[in-house]
């Protein structure tokens, strides 16, 4: 064979590895959908679907097993929420900061140094949240336990923080100069400008990384698993106890018999997490889609 | 807007920003100082006893060593090959939206979610059992966004001056990627890389379903045994262990050496970029 032929077949050949390294992605896509699928189909036909609306999470019991949804759908729903209205303003504000205010120099501090959170492993900020924060809010409310909904939020809040910032900024940064120097020869002052028409024009790039970020807090296990005390009540109050779907998952996965009913309702506990964050998923980026702002 | 109330939004945006920086200063300087007390030879180098209550954590250590092994070896290939592909070959096709968009999933899937995927697929379907096989394999599939994702920005940065001199000499597609490319881009892919060793070293909820053991104190023989690992060992001893109050020193002493791990690889990454940053300069 000769060596042009050697070197063109070489290069078909790669290029069908390359594409198979690609295509890896879209496989486990469609595997993970097909195999939680898989995992939590059966439940539908025994005890039915219905089962799932039931008002109580009760998954071992010596009478009659509940696996109602309902109670986690809310605990999740709480923390996240909890969590979403500590770090939206906060991380919108440092955002701004870093991107329209700091000098050059006490950026390039803040920047990698906000970005340490979110290279902590979530176990580790769990660990801090049961032994440092979970004991400031017990003694700060007056409660006999500091592991509340609160607690997982205020932690969820440092996770979704540095994603949030870092998205925002993006954003900010990407307003063009020509709208700032517009506002700023009209005689607007700076933080006028900032506020009343770089963060306007930054909106959408914003609003998908709060989207994001909903996505991150949503699907966060471990620190939740330490520090919200895990009872699967239906409730508001942020003081109390509450146990979201990802713990759920995390704690009785170990203990239950593979292909009960237990394992099939939790693999629909995953199946609904996978359904709402691949939703946010996909909304954030048609949002940053639509208004050039994808990189 | 007078400038009283201009600066006073000034000073409350900076006071905020730099509360963040205190909150993150604090859980370092709180992990480190009370790690900092439990470290010493025997702690890293013994096995466990009394169910981790004393003695070392060598089993976790090596356990994450193996796991961490075991996901590279899966991952970097296939991200690396998928990153070339999209930075190299694919046009704007329907099949390179539905690979974007692919890609954009995973990084989103929440991580307990890859362990009941890993769970359904690897230890049960394919029969590999709770393993490291069965915990890398399901660790490689959440980490390769991360890895495709740095690889291509770095592919992207070589200028096109250098692919089509290559092509203009006759090269044929592939010798251009191999001389003229891959040699100007590997440092991204380190990069790329590093960052997704650190998350998988970190990551508990995956493993918990499809690799961890709670006390093993011997070291896994082959692909198809159980380890220990440091963030479900720190996990058990925070929350599950019977003496959890008693043995403070020991849980941080593992949130240490495992927060020492992450951040020194995430530190190591970005030393490697800015070196090669500086190295090719175009």
């Amino acid at each position: 064979m000769s060596r042009s032929r050697k070197l063109f077949i070489t290069d078909k050949l790669m290029r069908l590895l390359l594409m198979g390294a690609a295509s890896t992605s879209v496989l486990v896509v469609c595997l993970i959908f097909l195999f939680l699928f898989k995992e939590a189909g059966p439940f539908v036909l025994n005890p039915g679907i219905g089962k799932l609306l039931d008002s109580q999470w009760i998954p071992v019991s010596f009478q009659e097993e509940h696996f109602g949804l309902g109670p986690l759908l809310s605990g999740s729903a709480l923390v996240t929420a909890l969590a979403m209205l500590v770090t939206v303003p906060i991380s919108v504000l440092v955002a701004i900061y870093i991107a329209e205010i700091a000098r050059p120099d006490e950026r390039e501090f803040l920047k990698p140094f906000i970005e340490i959170l979110a290279s902590i492993p979530s176990v580790v900020l769990g660990f801090f949240g049961l032994l440092v924060v979970a004991p400031l809010i017990k003694t700060a409310f007056g409660l006999s336990t500091g592991l509340t909904a609160l607690t997982g939020a205020l932690l969820l809040s440092l996770m979704a923080i540095p994603t949030i910032i870092s998205l925002s900024e993006d954003a900010l940064v990407s307003v063009p100069y020509s709208l700032k120097n517009a506002s700023l020869a009209l005689g607007a002052s700076h933080l006028q400008t900032i506020f009343l028409v770089t963060l306007p024009a930054a909106l959408p790039g914003i609003v998908a990384a709060v989207m994001l970020g909903i996505g991150r807090v949503i699907g966060e296990t471990m620190a939740v698993l330490m520090v919200t005390g895990n009872s699967a009540i239906l409730t508001f109050s942020p003081l109390a106890s509450v146990r979201t779907m990802t713990a759920t998952i995390a704690a009785e996965m170990g203990e239950v018999p593979f292909g009960s009913v237990h394992y099939q309702a939790l693999f629909w506990i995953g199946l609904i997490l996978l359904v709402i964050t691949f939703a946010l998923n996909i909304v954030a980026q048609r949002v940053l889609k639509k208004y050039g702002m994808m990189k | 807007m007078n400038n009283t109330t201009d600066k006073l939004i000034l000073l409350s945006m900076r006071l905020i920003t730099y509360a963040i920086v205190l909150v993150i200063g604090y859980i370092l300087f709180d992990i480190i100082r009370n790690g900092a007390s439990a470290l010493n030879w025997q702690f890293v180098s013994a096995f466990p006893r009394r169910s981790g209550a004393s003695g070392g954590i060598f089993p976790a250590i090596v356990g994450t060593l193996y796991l961490v092994v075991g996901t590279i070896a899966v991952s970097l290939p296939l991200g690396i090959g998928g990153a070339i592909y999209l930075s190299e070959y694919a046009d704007q096709g329907r099949f390179n939206t539905m690979i974007r968009l692919a890609i954009i999933t995973l990084a989103g899937v929440p991580s307990i979610v890859f362990g009941l995927f890993g769970l359904g697929l690897f230890v049960l379907f394919c029969g590999f059992g709770s393993s490291i096989l069965a915990g890398s394999l399901t660790l490689a599939c959440m980490v390769l966004p991360t890895i495709i994702v740095a690889s291509e920005e770095s592919l992207r940065a070589v200028p096109k001056g250098f692919r089509d001199a290559s092509l203009a000499l006759g090269a044929t597609k592939w010798e251009m990627i191999r001389t003229n490319i891959l040699p100007y881009s590997m440092s991204g892919m380190i990069t790329g890389a590093i960052l997704g060793i650190g998350r998988a070293a970190g990551e508990t909820a995956p493993i918990l379903l499809t690799v961890a053991a709670f006390y093993l104190p011997r070291l896994p023989k082959s692909v198809f045994d159980q380890v220990m690992a440091l963030p479900y060992h720190l996990y058990i001893l925070a929350t599950q262990h019977p003496e959890a109050e008693r043995i403070r020193h020991m849980q941080y002493g593992t949130a240490l050496i495992l927060l020492l791990l992450v951040l020194g690889l995430s530190l190591g990454a970005i030393l490697i970029r800015t070196h090669f940053r500086k190295k090719f300069r175009w």
